[in-house]
């Protein structure tokens, strides 16, 4: 890895670690990016359409219009992130030309390429991808990742892929710790990593780069419980604009992320939020609608 | 040993904490008001100054604070931390603790893509610092009593009395030039 690509990847990995703490919003227009900003979000995804719509329509769903990308970009202050279809190295080329500060490739689009994911050291954008276990966490991060986001099962309202992912991902870093160094040779070979980046989690007891928790995420206690479990941040898709009032759950979810160890505070922000968005009991899924399952 | 607050509500918080334990000072978590009890300095860290400013003023933290940098607290902004503590930020008001004679502008360089990592001169120090600049604002304008301590074409880094800031994340790096010159000479 050259000089230049290593330190461009050092700054990317840097914006991830200004947000930790933080909260990252989907929105589909520039007045839900305002909504978003005035809550106190982080940063925004700009997308097309909401994972809880997308899966309605069950259409191929691609990189949203450069169009609504820039008026989201226009709209806020705060960094804009926007999604790529797994391994579409060309919208991912698209939204470098747009300026965008951070892609997201995305199993909550259709996927492009069901065996590559994007050479993502080719690119002077930073990058997040998902991951539901320590080995795609460390594959992606391998391919040029400056950040992880738990996959979780998005637009379900669901919190409970999200749990099982962040939870499998500390077991196994802590799996990986307690090994030596011969047995870690092994484990790096049976997750598909280098033994250099597992060698290098396991003597952190963390992931090398930021990893927020995503995917179901829908009230304040659910980004509260994520950050409990060791995330160091959390994005929210679907939850807050297909809940009744946005702006008082954006708010609600923002302040849970920040006082996430204090019940007491936890329960006046949890007060009379007004309706949440319908959640999807994932038992009714059948293995085809999991986008969770896509890319690996 | 001197106790090093560090306003904990988001950002680059832990790497301050580091720093400051690093340097055998005691960092303190800051994120409500009991915690600013017996703070012998304050830092405020980088992230987004629009949701960090915006907990300071929903918690009613805002207040206290101001209160105890114009007492003479000793406190350090770096990057959001420094468009917070600005007096006036180019086209957008002022920040939430406009305590520090400067004009600010924010997001200056660009989008991510224009984030930098650069080695500046530091007369005060006289040595070269590196410097991490991440959607970094700058400093446009400063008032004749503000002390300019690193430039890179404009100010990045100001000392006024008891209030530093710089732009950039010297809490990125693995130099320690900043957090002692804060720690040992404006925290007294």
């Amino acid at each position: 890895m050259s000089e230049i690509v290593n330190e461009r990847y050092e700054l990317n990995k840097n914006l991830a670690q200004m947000l930790k703490g933080g909260v990252i919003m989907d929105v589909t227009s520039p007045k839900e990016a305002e909504i978003a900003e005035k809550a106190g979000a982080v940063a925004v995804m700009a997308l097309q359409k909401v994972p809880a719509d997308l899966r309605k329509e069950g259409k191929v769903a691609r990189m949203a219009d450069p169009k609504i990308i820039l008026e989201i970009k226009s709209a806020v202050s705060i960094p804009v992130m926007a999604k790529v279809r797994i391994g579409h190295f060309v919208e991912a080329q698209i939204l470098e030309a747009l300026g965008i500060d951070y892609i997201d490739e995305s199993e909550v689009l259709t996927p492009a390429d069901e065996e590559h994911h994007i050479d993502k050291w080719k690119f002077k954008a930073a990058f997040v991808c998902g991951a539901r276990d320590l080995g795609e966490a460390l594959r992606r991060i391998q391919e040029g990742a400056s950040m992880i986001r738990t996959k979780g099962e998005a637009g379900t309202g669901n919190v409970v892929e999200a749990v099982r992912h962040l939870r499998r991902i500390n077991k196994q870093i802590s799996y990986a710790a307690s090994l030596s160094d011969d047995e870690l040779y092994a484990y790096a070979k049976e997750l598909g990593v280098s033994y250099e980046l597992l060698k290098k989690t396991a003597d952190l007891k963390r992931l090398p780069v930021v990893n927020f928790a995503a995917g179901g995420i829908a009230t304040p206690a659910d980004a509260a419980l994520m950050m409990q479990l060791g995330a160091d941040g959390v994005f929210v898709g679907s939850g807050i604009f297909k809940s009744k009032n946005p702006e008082k759950r954006a708010r609600a979810i923002v302040m849970a992320t920040a006082y996430y160890n204090d019940p007491k505070i936890l329960a006046e922000i949890s007060y009379d939020l007004g309706e949440e968005m319908e959640g999807i009991d994932l038992r009714n899924l059948s293995e085809h609608e999991f986008l969770s399952l896509r890319g690996n | 040993m001197k106790t090093i607050g560090v306003l904990a509500f988001q950002g680059g918080v832990i790497e301050h904490v580091k720093k400051i334990e690093e340097l055998g000072a005691k960092p303190q978590l800051v994120k409500k008001e009991e915690d600013l009890k017996g703070l012998d300095g304050l830092i405020l860290p980088g992230g987004e100054s629009t949701t960090i400013g915006k907990f300071l003023i929903e918690t009613g933290l805002k207040d206290h604070i101001l209160k105890l940098i114009y007492e003479g607290m000793p406190v350090w902004g770096t990057c959001a931390g420094a468009i917070l503590l600005s007096k006036n930020i180019k086209n957008q008001g002022s920040g939430v603790l406009p305590l520090l004679s400067i004009v600010i502008e924010r997001n200056a360089y660009g989008s991510q893509l224009d984030s930098f990592k650069k080695e500046v001169f530091v007369p005060k120090f006289n040595i070269g610092t590196e410097c991490v600049f991440i959607r970094a604002p700058r400093i446009v304008e400063v008032a004749e009593d503000v002390e300019v301590l690193a430039e890179l074409e404009t100010p990045i880094a100001v000392l006024q009395k008891n209030i530093l800031a710089t732009t950039f994340h010297p809490e990125l790096t693995s130099q320690n030039y900043w957090h002692s010159f804060f720690v040992e000479n404006v925290v007294k």
